[in-house]
Parts: C-alpha cells; structure tokens; sequence
C-alpha cells in the first residue's frame, strides 16, 4: 500500500480562548490573530516536515487548498508544491487539489499542474476537488447554484488542455477561450498526470469517479470509523458498475500518533489533537449550507436511504454537528489512532483492510503540535510502522500513480547550501 | 381562506405554477424569498378587489427551470416570459424582495407590460456604506427573525402542510432558497441601479421599518433612481417580508395605490 504524508499547515497560535471569543476559524477569522512573524517560521517547519517526511521514504507529500481559514494555511498549494519539487527527489507530490471553479480561467490549473510535473520530473499527482461551501461559496463568493457545473466544465477543459496536440477553440458554457495552448506541458502525457477526486460521500461523485477512471478521496477529519460506512457505500456502488475492488480506487486521510507506549502517545498527543479538533474545527454552522452547494440527488439519498446515511455523515453540517473535542472521545471515535508502534500497526491494517483503502494519506501534524514532536511522530512511524504495513495489497497494481521519468533522466538538484558570505 | 385556481405555464421548457384568485383588473405578484409554498392572507387582501395572478419564479415552489438559467439576462427574458404567459401584460404587479427586483426590471426594461407598480424591499442594490444582511449564510434559528420580524410568520410559510412528502418538501424549500441565491448570489446586486432610470410607471416603494435583511434606507435608492412619480412608505412592525408581518396593511397601501 501507498503511504501519504499529508500538511494542512494549521495555524499554530489560535489563542486559549478562540472559541468562546470567534465565531469561526473559517471566512471571517479575524485578521488580528494572524502575526506574519510568526507565520513565517510556521510555514518554514512545516515545509521542513513535508522535506523530512519525503527523505524518511513516504510514498507522497500531500498539500491541499483553503482560504480564509486558519487552520488550513495554503491558498495556494502549488506554491508549496513548486519548492517540494525541488527539495525532493522520488516522492510523488500530490496536491489534493486545486478547486476548479476558483480558477479563472481555469486553464490556469492545466498550465500550474504542468510547472510543477516539469520541474518535478512527472511526480505530480493532480487532485481536483469541488472545494468545500466555505472556501468556495463564501470565502471565494462562488455561486453555490453554478458551482458544480462550473467545476464540471473546468475539468473538461483542463483535460484538454493536457491532452489535444493543437491549439483548440474551448465553447463552453462558462468559459470560452479562443485559443487554448497551455506552455508548458506535462511530462506525464499517457495521457495526463493521475487524477484524483477528494469527495463527499455522494453517489454521484462516486459514479464519475468510476466513469473516469478516477481516484476517489474521502478526506474526512473523523477517522476511519466514521468513514467505513462512506467507504462501504463506495464499493457498493464499484461493485454495481462492474469495477473490481482495486484498492487503490480510493484515498482515505486519516490522523495517527505513534510513540514508545500507549501512554507516552496520549501525553504527546493529546495536547495538539484537542487544539485541532476544538480550535481548528470550530466552524460557523451558517457557512456549512449554502443552497445548491449539495446536488437535489444528494439531499434526496440523505434523506431517504442507508447509503445516504454515509452521505450524510459526509455534509458539512452534519460534519460540524460532531462534537468529540476531548482526547478520549478523539481516540474512541477513531478520529485519531495513538498507540505504540505495534498497536499502530494493528490499526491501520485494520483501516487498510476494512475500508480497502491503498492509498493512505496520513496526517502525522496536527493542530498545534511542534516541529520536534511532528518529526518525532513521522520517523517513528516511517522505522516502525511502514516496513509492517508496506506489504498489504501487493497483488493489486497501482494504475494510478505517478510515472516519472527515469531517474538517470532527471536534472540534478544541487543540494541546498545557505549561503554565509565569506570576503575571502 | 379558499385555496386559489392553480394553472401551469411553461418557461424555457419547466413548468411554472401560477395561482389565480379574485375578480377585477388583474394584479401580478412576484413573490419574495421563500417564493409561495401556500397561499396567503396577503394575498386574500388583494384578491377582495382584484384579480390576483401569482406566478412562481423559476425554482420557486411548483416551478422549476432555475438551473437553465445562467445570467441575469437570463433571468430577466424567463421573468418575461412567466408575466407574458401568465396574462399580465399592462397589468400592475407587486413584487416583493427578489420579486421586486424582478417586478422593477419588467417596468424598466419591458415598460409596456407593467402598470402600475408597487415594490416591497426589493432586492437589486448594495450599498457599502450600510451593507445588507446574507440571506444565505444564517443559522437556522436566526433567519426567520431576518425574514420577519414575527419570526413565527416564516416558520409558519415554509412549514409542511399536512400531507406533504416528507422527503420532497425540504428538498423544495432549498430549492426555492437555492433559485433566489442563482440570481443573486452574494451580494443581491443586479445593477438594478443602472437601469432604475428606465422605470416611468408610478411606484409604490414599501419598506418594512424592521427589515433586519435590507437597510429600510435602500428605499430612497430606489425613490432617487426611479423616473416615475415614486412614493415612499413605512410599514410598521413588519420585517423583509412585510406582506407576512403585516398582510393588511400592506395590502391596503398597494390598493391604495393601485386605485
């Protein structure tokens, strides 16, 4: 199996008292909690984390897109991607994603994605995600009612841009552009970068991910027994359509905490989960629903049947109705795994197995958990846990991973070298 | 309070639910957020003297089509369409909230459809100095006191009849929520500004003086834009949608100027 090591680059500094004082993290998140001083060394270690998970042999770094948010610090995750790109070598870099819609035009996703797979030598994995109500809706002021269909037709014409030889004439109903030629080109042209979909759990994602022959993500915060029924009704709906169950059809995120014992594990971790899941997570429900943001298909199977049970769980307002903010319903609810290595080992073949998930992405940072701690975490994990997991679905291929070129191929990076100027 | 005649039209290829109740001229309502999920005192009021013609936007209750619709021009030829097929033409029409901004661009841009005109806090304007409230960003328990200031008279527009699926009503209601936002997503701003100018039928402007969604200031935005006469009122104890706070009482103003 794949093994991911995702950032969100949360804010580290939410203060005490952040819920009773804010209404939200997320759109109006007042700009006086945000020190650019501080933030700068923020992003320095967590881009540190990303440089250090990938020399420690993860599978992929995963960046991914939020604005207006504080506990999601990258409105662009290209540019994290783009430096990765340099200070990596091997690992995939996966951006999980670049919300359509936002772009405009969205051309500029095709010509972004095609930087980074150059630079990187084909490493890019390209995750599109609609993007959620408060990123899209309010932060961006998005038409909710548009949205879908807006992500819909950008997709078609970043694919085309990818993939036709000739300058083409896109006529679409939001966008029309004379001349599309994107410069430069992705090295991974058989026939474009993987595509991956970080979804909710609606059918209807489900089946154009089948159709496409697409990645399908389930990104929730809340581990992996909230998501086994999203995932079941996944498979289901795989099975329905004649796909064979290859794992590695799906992504699913996951927050772990591995440490010595049990017991050190809670006393490192329990600290930054309670950060994330009380301050970070502490959303205005008034920017959860946005009318037309959830398809009439969705709202009917959320009302109606079991599947939609999982699609319900996956809403935004049903997400934000979970309210486990102390450590021991963090780790009973499976939201976190902590354990010492063994133990760890044992859960996530369980995640793995249950859910039938290859790819795994791994949250391994969370709230406001330091650097030492972070690194801590990502290699105790990478020594003990990897070499015990790596094994499972070795029968199955990974048709959806990236194809770099060759190694031989590729340019060499100089390692990095600060600088002391010397007057020699 | 009988129930009205109900008749469909269509619009882009949707149907369009239009209620017709009364006797007398005619009288056009193009209804406000929420649209029309049951029939009202409001509209009893009206219906004493006039032939009242209610038909529903696009993705308003019994309408669909919002979703054929992609701009605001769009918009404006189905809204044309609705009053054209739903025999309002030269009628007067009242409109109220996103229905008075449509009510205000059948006078200004198609002048000789529309009578006399009477509009109830339309949207249309932004103004940054006092900006309006978002509709579609507010908890549950806070909207109805933004629509009305008796919060209990939205509650009671959008609650489910008896009878009604249980399933299919909710997802109907978002509709109607989802069609206003289509049109007027974020800020409620059409430009309307533009083309108030265009407007010289006579206008009724009513504001409810506890609008908690759009400042009762728009109103003279629209008096100073308009080229028609223009006249302004205040309706007491009622919020955005004052025909539901106060069904007599505006009732009896849009009369009043309709006589």
């Amino acid at each position: 199996m794949k093994l991911m090591w995702f950032h969100l680059m949360p804010y580290t500094e939410l203060p005490e008292d952040f819920n009773r004082k804010h209404p939200s993290v997320w759109v109006d998140i007042h700009s006086s909690l945000f020190d650019p001083k501080r933030a700068h060394h923020m992003y320095n270690d967590f881009m540190d984390e990303l440089e250090y998970a990938a020399e420690l042999g993860y599978d992929a770094v995963c960046v991914n897109e939020h604005h207006s948010n504080g506990y999601g610090l990258m409105p662009s995750p290209n540019l994290i991607a783009s430096s990765l790109a340099r200070r990596t070598t091997d690992t995939a870099l996966c951006v999980m994603g670049n919300s359509l819609a936002l772009y405009n035009p969205p051309t500029r996703v095709a010509e972004e994605f095609a930087m980074i797979d150059c630079i990187s030598g084909g490493r890019l994995i390209a995750g599109f995600p609609v993007g959620s109500p408060m990123d899209t809706c309010y932060a961006y002021g998005q038409n909710p009612s548009l949205l879908r269909e807006r992500y819909l037709e950008a997709h078609d014409l970043v694919k085309r841009a990818w993939t036709e030889k000739d300058t083409f004439a896109f006529n679409g109903r939001y966008n029309q552009q004379r001349y599309v030629n994107i410069w430069p080109r992705p090295i991974q042209n058989d026939p474009h970068p993987p595509i991956w979909i970080p979804g909710g759990g609606s059918v209807e994602t489900w089946r154009w991910c089948a159709e496409m022959d697409y990645v399908y993500c389930y990104l929730s915060y809340y581990g992996y027994k909230a998501g086994l029924a999203t995932m079941q009704g996944f498979w289901n709906e795989m099975d329905k359509l004649g796909k064979d169950r290859n794992p590695y059809r799906a992504g699913f995120l996951q927050f772990v905490g591995v440490a010595e014992t049990r017991q050190q594990a809670l006393d490192l971790y329990t600290e930054p989960a309670e950060y994330f899941y009380g301050r970070c997570l502490h959303v205005d429900a008034r920017y959860a629903t946005p009318p037309g943001y959830t398809t009439e298909a969705t709202q009917r199977a959320g009302i109606q049947s079991m599947v939609s049970k999982a699609a319900n769980t996956a809403s935004y307002s049903s997400k934000l109705s979970m309210k486990a903010t102390g450590m021991k319903d963090i780790v009973d609810g499976g939201y976190v795994i902590i354990g010492s290595p063994d133990e760890v080992v044992e859960q996530i073949r369980h995640v793995a197995t249950s859910l039938n998930v290859g790819h795994l992405m791994l949250l391994l940072q969370y709230g406001n958990m330091s650097k030492d701690t972070t690194k801590y975490n990502t290699r105790l994990f990478a020594e003990k846990v990897m070499p015990k997991v790596k094994d499972l679905f070795g029968d199955w291929e990974d048709k959806w991973w990236p194809k770099p070129m060759a190694k031989s191929q590729r340019a060499a990076v100089p390692a990095f070298r600060p600088q002391t100027v010397a007057a020699e | 309070m009988s129930q009205p005649a109900a008749t469909t039209v269509e619009v882009n290829g949707h149907p369009c639910r239009v209620w017709t109740k009364g006797s007398g001229p005619k009288l056009g309502f193009l209804a406000g957020l929420g649209g029309l999920p049951r029939w009202l005192p409001f509209l009893d009021r009206l219906a004493e003297t006039r032939t009242v013609i209610a038909p529903s936007l696009p993705g308003y209750p019994g309408a669909t089509g919002h979703t054929e619709l992609d701009s605001h021009l769009d918009w404006v030829l189905a809204v044309r369409q609705l009053v054209d097929k739903a025999g309002l033409a030269g009628a007067d029409l009242v409109g109220a909230s996103v229905g008075g901004a449509f009510a205000a661009e059948m006078a200004a841009v198609f002048p000789e459809r529309v009578g006399k005109l009477a509009l109830i806090a339309p949207f249309g304007l932004f103004d940054d100095r006092e900006p309006a409230a978002d509709p579609w960003a507010q908890r549950k328990d806070v909207l109805p006191g933004l629509m009305c200031a008796d919060a209990a008279r939205w509650n009671d527009l959008v609650a489910a009849p008896d009878g009604a699926n249980s399933v299919e009503w909710p997802i109907e209601m978002t509709r109607a929520s989802e069609a206003a936002a289509r049109a007027f997503w974020p800020l409620g701003n059409t430009r309307l500004e533009k083309r108030l100018g265009l407007i010289a039928a006579p206008t009724l402007i009513l504001w409810g003086d506890r609008d908690g969604l759009l400042p009762p200031s728009y109103a003279g935005r629209f008096a100073r834009g308009i080229t028609g006469s223009t006249r302004v009122e205040t309706v007491a104890n009622a919020g955005h949608l004052a025909y539901l706070d106060q069904p007599d009482a505006v009732a009896k103003a849009v009369l009043a100027h309709f006589a």
